[in-house]
């Protein structure tokens, strides 16, 4: 039984961390592996996500449905920026990173002078349970179970919808597309507010348990950025088995050695990673195709 | 009025004649604290400390008949830009005095540029202590004065396995050696220490490793708004046990922003927050409120902030003059004291460090605060009892109980 609980207690730690890396990394992951944009104003609509959440939830809302409205507003912010802005610079990779860079800045600024330096909380729902010598907090499982069901979501919306498979073709023949008829322009916008919606629903789902305040996105973007880089291109084959390498790595080191050891195996894993494989796990394992 | 006035107090300046028209020339004041980043929370009331009182001092003829200037920058809670702001006061603004700094990793950034330009800077924040240095004044409380009676009143009442957290720079590393050496004196034993990065906002496997040893209490040293997601967490695992901290309440004021319970049994030795319940705290607060209405609290280092401002107008005016010197010389006097809100301070000549009220803060199950005690006049003494006098030299070090000064 000593021996279940702490296997329990080890299974339950990395699914949290590979829940958190995953949630944290699928927005950025799809903006830039299918349209080359490296966002760094994805913390933003993290925040973004996190501060409609927890609003709603004072108002009254249940969670489960701030939670999408969260998603729904970070996701409407985002095709609106990428008509705005990033639409005007693909192609321009180091341009799109210093404008999301600026849009991120005004973005923390801008919502600590009209909102002021903290949002109250919200509390985190549901109870805790125990287990041999541990008690654990069940809201946990939910995230860990909404960060599996989101990647089969996704899944399931990349290969068996209409939006699906216009979005692979464009991504893949901009131009054949377009010459059949696909509104690019529209698949575009729909593939950013995606994953800007994804970086909402991250921070819809961490926003009981964490401190809101302007600055949170940046709590989940080196994590975001390593799985990413760490993953590759491909979400699937790139972030989801990332995440959950660098989840158990991260859950091992921090049981034993504390928190510095967990950040330090995951810098030194994204490190040795891409200096093996260039192109992340989902380069490597998709090597023959490619 | 100005365009004619200046000619003729230059004249009368070259002709020797100092005429009371020169003093109004202003007292000019350097603010550098964190309006923005992770610190900000616990940071923007300093801000409105030092307004507040500026306010106050001008409105009653500012110091020795010269008004008070504030040069307030916006320090973003990173540590280049004091650099560049300590430099750009120092050199450009010519400040005759900086108040500046949150972290301590801050303070020990701007300190050499303080050292190297000969500027006189206040801190006002509690810290993990040891600044032995003639152009530091030090208002916040020190761990002589939090764990000193904190931890041995936490051991008496819980027991004595102690588990500390603290964040992973140099005030929540010294700082848990203070308490490592405190529970060891007291006959107790630290069953675990982590140091979290600044940042880190997830602590499900932190609060596992602390479930695993079953300390009777654990310190929590955690610094910034990221890592204060801690208590939602250990709160939402079941993880209850009571706490000790001398960072938390008095600085973040986390029992305003959390919903209860999940700062429950947390024990807090403060220098004020704006629970303590006397008269001069009242009045003090009141007076906060009428200047900034919405301020969500006012906790222990706006109230450091504020009278340091009103120890600097004592300081210059018994002085005579802003001279760094002049003014250290009043400091070894030994009789530089005022009636703060929180009660009576004084600033010790040996460390230039200040003596404090000490309340104990616990959070109640609702968040209520009461103060099961309170220390009146615990003296900065951990550094003139080790070697540190400022009045004889001036090392410009800080000091740890395991790198004490070097006794001759």
């Amino acid at each position: 039984m000593a021996f279940l609980s702490e296997l329990f207690a080890f299974l339950y730690q990395a699914g949290d961390a590979f829940a958190f890396l995953v949630l944290a990394a699928c927005g950025l992951a799809i903006v830039f592996g299918m349209m080359g944009v490296i966002n760094l104003a994805h913390g933003e609509f993290i925040l973004c996500g996190a501060y409609v959440c927890a609003t709603a939830t004072r108002l009254g809302m249940p969670l489960p449905l701030s939670v999408l409205l969260g998603a729904l507003v970070a996701g409407i912010v985002g095709m609106i920026l990428e008509r705005l802005v990033i639409r005007h610079l693909y192609h321009r990779p180091l341009d799109t990173i210093v404008a999301t860079w600026g849009i991120s800045m005004i973005a923390t600024q801008g919502t600590l002078i009209v909102l002021g330096s903290t949002l109250p909380g919200t509390g985190t729902p549901l109870g805790s349970f125990t287990l041999g010598d541990y008690s654990f907090s069940q809201y946990r499982l939910v995230l860990i179970g909404t960060a599996l069901a989101t990647l089969v979501g996704l899944y399931l919306l990349f290969t068996r919808t209409r939006f699906g498979i216009l979005a692979r073709a464009t991504i893949q023949m901009p131009h054949m597309a377009q010459a059949l008829g696909i509104n690019t322009g529209l698949v575009y916008s729909l593939t950013f507010g995606l994953g800007a919606g994804l970086a909402g629903l991250a921070g819809g789902l961490y926003a009981p348990t964490m401190t809101l305040v302007p600055t949170m996105g940046s709590a989940f973007l080196v994590e975001a950025f390593v799985t990413v880089v760490v993953g590759g291109a491909d979400i699937f084959l790139g972030t989801a088995p990332a995440a959950a390498i660098l989840g158990v790595i991260k859950a091992a080191l921090t049981s034993w050695y504390g928190q510095l050891a967990g950040q330090i195996g995951l810098l030194l894993t994204a490190i040795v990673v891409i200096r093996v494989m260039p192109r992340g796990l989902s380069g490597w394992l998709l090597r023959e195709r490619g | 009025m100005n365009k004619i006035l200046t000619p003729i107090m230059m004249g009368m300046g070259l002709l020797g004649l100092n005429s009371p028209l020169m003093a109004e020339e202003s007292i000019k004041l350097g603010v550098l604290e964190d309006q923005s980043g992770d610190f900000a929370v616990a940071t923007i009331g300093k801000v409105h400390g030092i307004q507040l009182a500026t306010e106050e001092i001008n409105a009653d003829g500012g110091i020795d008949g010269r008004p008070l200037e504030l040069v307030i920058y916006d320090t973003q809670s990173d540590n280049t830009r004091y650099q560049e702001f300590m430099r750009r006061v120092l050199q450009r603004d010519k400040v005759d005095a900086v108040f500046a700094g949150f972290s301590s990793a801050s303070r020990e950034a701007y300190r050499p540029i303080v050292d190297q330009f000969k500027g006189l800077a206040f801190y006002n924040n509690q810290y993990e202590g040891g600044v032995c240095d003639a152009n530091m004044i030090v208002t916040g409380a020190v761990p002589e004065q939090q764990f000193s009676t904190l931890i041995p009143y936490m051991m008496e009442k819980y027991g004595k396995r102690v588990y500390t957290i603290a964040a992973d720079y140099n005030f929540g590393q010294i700082s848990a050696e203070w308490v490592r050496d405190i529970v060891k004196e007291n006959g107790g034993e630290m069953v675990g220490e982590e140091f979290i990065p600044l940042g880190v906002s997830q602590f499900s496997q932190t609060i596992q490793n602390i479930q695993r040893v079953q300390p009777d209490f654990i310190v929590t040293l955690l610094v910034g708004t990221a890592q204060s997601s801690y208590y939602e967490q250990a709160m939402s695992a079941n993880l209850r046990l009571p706490m000790a901290s001398s960072v938390n309440v008095g600085q973040g004021y986390e029992h305003k922003r959390f919903n209860p319970p999940s700062l429950a049994n947390m024990y807090v030795t403060t220098n004020y927050i704006e629970e303590v319940d006397t008269p001069a705290s009242k009045a003090f607060l009141e007076k906060w409120h009428q200047k900034f209405p919405d301020e969500p609290y006012v906790n222990q280092e706006a109230e450091n902030s504020y009278l340091a401002v009103y120890l600097y107008k004592q300081m210059v005016e018994r002085a005579g003059s802003t001279d760094h010197d002049a003014i250290r010389k009043v400091i070894a006097e030994g009789d530089v004291c005022m009636d703060a809100p929180e009660g009576k301070v004084c600033i010790d000549p040996k460390s230039q460090h200040m003596s404090h009220t000490i309340y104990l803060a616990r959070v109640g199950e609702d968040h209520s605060i009461t103060f099961p005690k309170v220390w009146k006049n615990i003296k900065p003494y951990w550094l003139g009892d080790a070697g540190c006098d400022l009045t004889q030299s001036n090392p410009a070090t800080q000091y740890t109980p395991s790198n004490p000064p070097s006794k001759n």
